[in-house]
């Protein structure tokens, strides 16, 4: 178990989700301790990224969705008519499966969030760029070809350019949508050890399909299955001695 | 044996066919080139395509107030027609509900299938009047003939424009969402800007739609063969100059008529170059 505590991030109460006729969520109680990492493990369509997706409400795009339930994001449920979508999603970052620069320079790319922002000045954009780049661990590589289009870069550096890209609004939450599942192993490892140095600034929540991804790097793991949370306990623990025999079963390999 | 003998047959056909249209274009190069070169050999290329004055009673051909009135109209059908064009292309493709996309959708196509005689109409009985009244003009001239060409265009800016922002890859969006950006924003600032190449080319077909119409300006333009001297003045295009003497031009004159189908088919050639060169860079960039 892990104990609620005042300074979770998010706490998630009674969540039900549907597509359409279709219950992809059921009941979902969770709750996400700041700056610790969050896994979400589990079989394909179990729900994890539609989970992960109501964290910063892109969902909202789905047609159909229909969500009931509580999503508090430091106490203040998200999901509350006066919520404005546009902060939300300003404070909880995101990084797509597949790398998604714009077909646009580097720095632009880099400076995308900053200037929806309001953030007009150059001197402050560079300093914000590079900034985002180093603590994306990418500045050394990418420093001497700001100016060059994101779309010839490899996919690991595009996909840290895309994590630097969300932490230019200054997020608080990054949310990790199985992130390096398009990754070779260098470039893999390359965002673990990011994300690693990460978590001390940010909350961070990654699905993943690696199991042994989530194992090397997250505090907490969330199993699921068919929508519904069957264990949710700290990684360690969650991974030697699982409380549920679906989860011991999963994790062994024994289906997914 | 029988069904390898069809196919060659039809192979046969398919070959003809596409020959047609090949042959079709060669023509209308020997055509043209043949009796065009000769003319401006003759007036002399330098004064035919430089000369002011265009008499054909004095033997004096210039077509450079042609090629000046050509570029007006489409450079101002361009500045009204482009704009309204985009701007609803991404109200179409982005903004608008299934609902007025079923009412806008088909007045488009209705107003890509209206003839030039019809618009030539409509800017003789509705934009006309209109400019006399607002300018104390004859009401016809180059801004008259600009704002019924950039109407004219509009179908093809906004049915190309559209495509190509529907092309652009989801994630684009979303990542823009993910940011924090407003809807506007994020169509504004990223998918237009991503489809780019392709509103290029809807701008490049419009260019090539604005040059080379014909019928529908020489009813508002004036048609007069003079340097034009501001954007309210009367003028007379390169498309307009060949249809208003063509009916009675003999000789040398009928020639230079001819060679200024051939400066027009090279400002085509030019534009379709253009066109392809765009394609295939944005080809190369995906």
């Amino acid at each position: 178990m892990i104990e609620r505590n005042v300074m979770d991030k998010f706490t998630i109460n009674d969540l039900n989700l549907y597509y359409g006729d279709f219950h992809a969520l059921k009941s979902v109680n969770l709750h996400l301790p700041a700056k610790e990492i969050t896994a979400f493990i589990g079989p394909s369509g179990c729900g994890k990224s539609t989970l992960l997706k109501t964290l910063n409400r892109m969902n909202d795009l789905v047609e159909g969705c229909k969500i009931t339930g509580q999503v508090m994001l430091d106490g203040g449920d998200i999901y509350a008519p006066k919520t404005d979508v546009n902060l939300l999603r300003r404070n909880v970052g995101m990084v797509f499966q597949k790398p998604n620069p714009f077909p646009m320079s580097i720095f632009d790319n880099v400076a995308y969030g900053p200037r929806t922002h309001g953030i007009r000045s150059k001197l402050e954009l560079e300093e914000i760029v590079e900034k985002s780049l180093r603590d994306a661990a990418i500045w050394d590589e990418l420093k001497d070809r700001l100016k060059k289009s994101a779309l010839g870069l490899s996919g690991g550096q595009q996909q840290r350019l895309c994590i630097a890209r969300a932490l230019a609004v200054d997020p608080e939450v990054l949310l990790m949508d199985e992130a390096t599942s398009a990754l070779d192993p260098i470039s893999t490892s390359k965002i673990e050890d990011l994300v690693l140095e990460l978590k001390e600034k940010y909350t961070i929540i990654m699905v993943t399909h690696n199991m042994q991804q989530a194992l090397r790097i997250s505090d907490n793991t969330a199993f699921f299955l068919l929508g519904e949370v069957i264990e949710y306990d700290k990684t360690d623990k969650l991974f030697s001695v699982p409380s549920n025999k679906k989860t011991e079963d999963y994790i062994t390999g024994r289906f997914g | 044996m029988n069904n390898s003998f069809k196919e060659k047959a039809m192979q046969l056909v398919f070959l003809l066919a596409a020959c047609a249209s090949i042959i079709a274009v060669i023509l209308i190069c020997v055509f043209m080139f043949g009796n065009g070169i000769p003319a401006m050999s003759k007036i002399g290329i330098v004064n035919f395509l430089t000369g002011t004055l265009w008499e054909p009673f004095a033997d004096v051909y210039g077509i450079l107030p042609m090629i000046v009135g050509s570029i007006y109209v489409t450079v101002g059908a361009i500045i009204i027609g482009v704009p309204v064009g985009i701007f609803c292309a991404a109200y179409m493709a982005r903004f608008c509900g299934p609902l007025q996309y079923k009412v806008l959708k088909p007045a488009i196509d209705l107003l890509a299938g209206i003839p030039s005689i019809v618009y030539g109409f409509f800017g003789l009985v509705v934009i006309v009047p209109i400019m006399k009244d607002i300018f104390g003009t004859s009401g016809k001239g180059i801004l008259t003939a600009s704002i019924m060409l950039g109407i004219m265009i509009l179908p093809t800016i906004i049915t190309v424009s559209e495509s190509a922002i529907r092309a652009v890859p989801e994630s684009y969006y979303e990542g823009s969402l993910a940011l924090g950006a407003t809807h506007e924003r994020s169509v504004f600032a990223t998918l237009i800007p991503a489809a780019k190449s392709g509103i290029t080319a809807a701008v490049i077909l419009g260019v090539g739609r604005a040059i080379g119409e014909t019928l529908a300006v020489s009813m508002i333009i004036g048609n007069q063969a003079i340097m034009p001297d501001s954007i309210l003045s009367g003028a007379r295009t390169m498309t307009t100059n060949i249809v208003l003497e063509m009916g009675y031009a003999t000789g040398i004159h009928r020639q230079a008529l001819i060679a200024t189908g051939v400066v027009l088919f090279a400002f085509i050639l030019i534009i379709n170059l253009l066109f392809t060169l765009i394609k295939e860079r944005s080809a190369r960039n995906e």
